[in-house]
């Protein structure tokens, strides 16, 4: 397998919302390299019509009524939020559109 | 004092008024206060909150008789949420969060009468196998202060090794209950997957993660599971399987039960003492009567590419939450949405945590879903087909823990691929959603603790529990204390 480019890292930094200074991109770029090279060996094992694995099985029934139910009261939860106005309710943003 | 006991003990003891709540609260804080500075175990310490419950027991004489739990000390792995108290997952992301809601699993474990003194070290978001990657700095083995004490749920495993509560509560992701147990020459359970509610626990890889006991002895292991386990409405993924007192099954007997083991899997890159460690083991289980099997798990030697493939891919989504916008750290100055996301998660992540969710946001980006998750996904049904034909032969399977006993801190910390390798014989209980146990079976010459891993069938945990008790009847290691000096 081809070996990441920094241009790969930052690539997927961006996917991943990471801001990623210039020596963690040459270092990511060396190590997520290894460990792919490391992975890519469930290339060789043989998956012809095996289905893949979505969930492990547990017996679970997820249907559930549909009745109201006591959830978080909204003050406690806008104040862990690093910026809130409670009084109205909203958690608040840098400026979305520059 | 609280070394050394274990919950059966000491629930004796409470229940009959020989010893108080309260007494056992504050011996467990005098010892923590005098000693944890050296080990780091804990995050956390809630002393006065502990205090008043324990008090609150002793003057219920209802609770403090009948609670299976009533008055045990119990720490917390930092990753599971505890309402008004700290929960930081050891990351700067979450320093300073107090969750609103308590996980499930605290809920019941303190419906059980148990009382919580505090909040353990981990890794980092429990991504890790040395808690080397905690944001506040590595947790120490009680054996030996220079070694990691195993990961993630180290913070948990030394914190029941260095007597400061006979129980802790781990989660174990891909090894992160079993290994640290080992590691620091204590039991540690990860139930089958559905068993115990993740309602509270901070996702780190949602078809992995499992929340389950660190204690001194596999019946320690089968009371707290009984308190934790069962449906919860809260999380979808819980069975409705029939919850047993695993405490039952504990009659001392192996007669019958046949051991499954992987000889090729485990003939490979092991330490020297741990393969010693691991035969005695065998014969002794043998001795008691279980008959032993080899068995074959032919795609088990992938199960670590196949682990850091999904579990990553699961993280990277899992911590996409981690955005400065609801709870938690927000970094400075941002001027515009995206950069604020941008800057918060490269402040507040630590490195592993940033290499996983790279790896895994690269795994699940379009042009290589293919190659990597799905494919790993199918090696993934392959591993548990393996499992399943071996249950066919056999009632547990049973290998080392870890390949070597705790390395040295700092040791691996710089190479993520030799870091991942530890977790080899872990992993695939996971992958697969099988309880598995590890149980301390010796020592190295330099007096490191050694684990044995009994892997069970899906929601049997009785049959691991009754083996891994038979065998500790047989043998002292669970009684071993590290010898830890404080300034009392």
């Amino acid at each position: 397998m081809a070996p990441f480019t920094r241009d790969d890292v930052a690539a997927i930094a961006a996917l991943a919302h990471l801001a990623l200074d210039d020596a963690e991109i040459d270092l990511f770029a060396r190590q997520l390299g290894e460990i792919l090279s490391y992975a890519n060996q469930v290339q060789q094992v043989d998956t012809t019509g095996v289905p893949p694995t979505e969930r492990v099985p547990t017996d679970h029934v997820t249907d559930r009524d549909d009745r109201l139910q006591p959830s978080l009261d909204r003050d406690t939860v806008l104040a862990a939020a690093p910026d809130a106005n409670v009084d109205r309710g909203f958690f608040r943003v840098p400026r979305v559109i520059g | 004092m609280i070394d050394g006991t274990t919950i059966r003990s000491l629930r004796d003891d409470i229940a009959s008024g020989k010893r108080r709540a309260a007494d056992v609260c504050r011996d467990a804080l005098t010892r923590i206060a005098s000693l944890d500075p050296k080990l780091h175990a804990f995050n956390t310490v809630v002393g006065e909150r502990a205090l008043e419950r324990a008090h609150a027991i002793d003057r219920d004489p209802d609770k403090r008789r009948h609670a299976p739990l009533a008055g045990v000390p119990i720490a917390i792995k930092d990753n599971i949420c505890t309402a008004g108290v700290l929960t930081t997952a050891s990351s700067r992301m979450l320093e300073h969060y107090v969750p609103p809601y308590d996980a499930t699993a605290v809920s019941r474990i303190e419906a059980a009468g148990a009382i919580v003194i505090g909040k353990t070290n981990c890794d980092e978001f429990a991504m890790g196998s040395s808690n080397e990657t905690s944001a506040f700095g590595p947790v120490r083995n009680p054996w030996a202060l220079d070694r990691i004490p195993g990961g993630t749920s180290g913070g948990s495993a030394a914190a029941v090794a260095a007597g400061f509560a006979p129980a802790a509560l781990g989660s174990d992701t891909g090894g992160s209950i079993r290994q640290p147990a080992a590691m620091c020459g204590v039991v540690g359970l990860k139930p089958t997957y559905g068993r115990v509610s993740r309602y509270g626990l901070i996702a780190h890889a949602s078809s992995l993660d499992q929340i389950g006991p660190i204690t001194r002895t596999a019946y320690d292991a089968a009371l707290v599971l009984n308190a934790l386990s069962g449906f919860d409405a809260a999380d979808a993924t819980t069975s409705r399987e029939t919850v047993p007192d695993f405490t039952a099954a504990l009659d001392g007997a192996a007669r019958g039960l046949r051991v499954g083991v992987p000889r090729e899997l485990v003939a490979d890159g092991i330490d020297d003492e741990v393969a010693a460690a691991f035969g005695t083991a065998l014969d002794a289980l043998a001795a008691r009567g279980a008959t032993l099997v080899d068995i074959a798990l032919p795609h088990a030697k992938h199960a670590i590419p196949v682990y850091y493939l999904v579990a990553t891919a699961e993280a990277s989504s899992n911590l996409a939450r981690y955005d400065g916008v609801r709870y938690g750290f927000r970094g400075a100055d941002a001027k515009e949405l995206r950069s604020m996301y941008a800057h918060t998660r490269a402040q507040g992540f630590g490195p592993e945590v940033k290499r996983r969710i790279m790896l895994g946001t690269y795994v699940l980006s379009a042009g290589y879903y293919d190659a990597y998750y799905v494919k790993a996904q199918q090696v993934r049904t392959l591993i548990r087909r393996d499992y399943d034909a071996a249950f066919e032969l056999v009632d547990a399977v049973a290998m080392p823990t870890s390949p070597t006993a705790a390395f040295r801190i700092g040791e691996r910390a710089v190479e993520p691929l030799q870091m991942y390798l530890a977790d080899v014989f872990t992993v695939s209980a996971n992958l697969a959603g099988l309880p598995a146990v590890s149980v301390p079976c010796g020592f190295t010459r330099g007096r490191l603790p050694i684990g044995l891993q009994l892997t069970g069938r899906h929601f049997d945990e009785g049959t691991i529990l009754r083996l891994a008790d038979a065998y500790e009847r047989d043998t002292n290691w669970w009684r071993e204390e590290p010898a830890l000096q404080g300034h009392d």
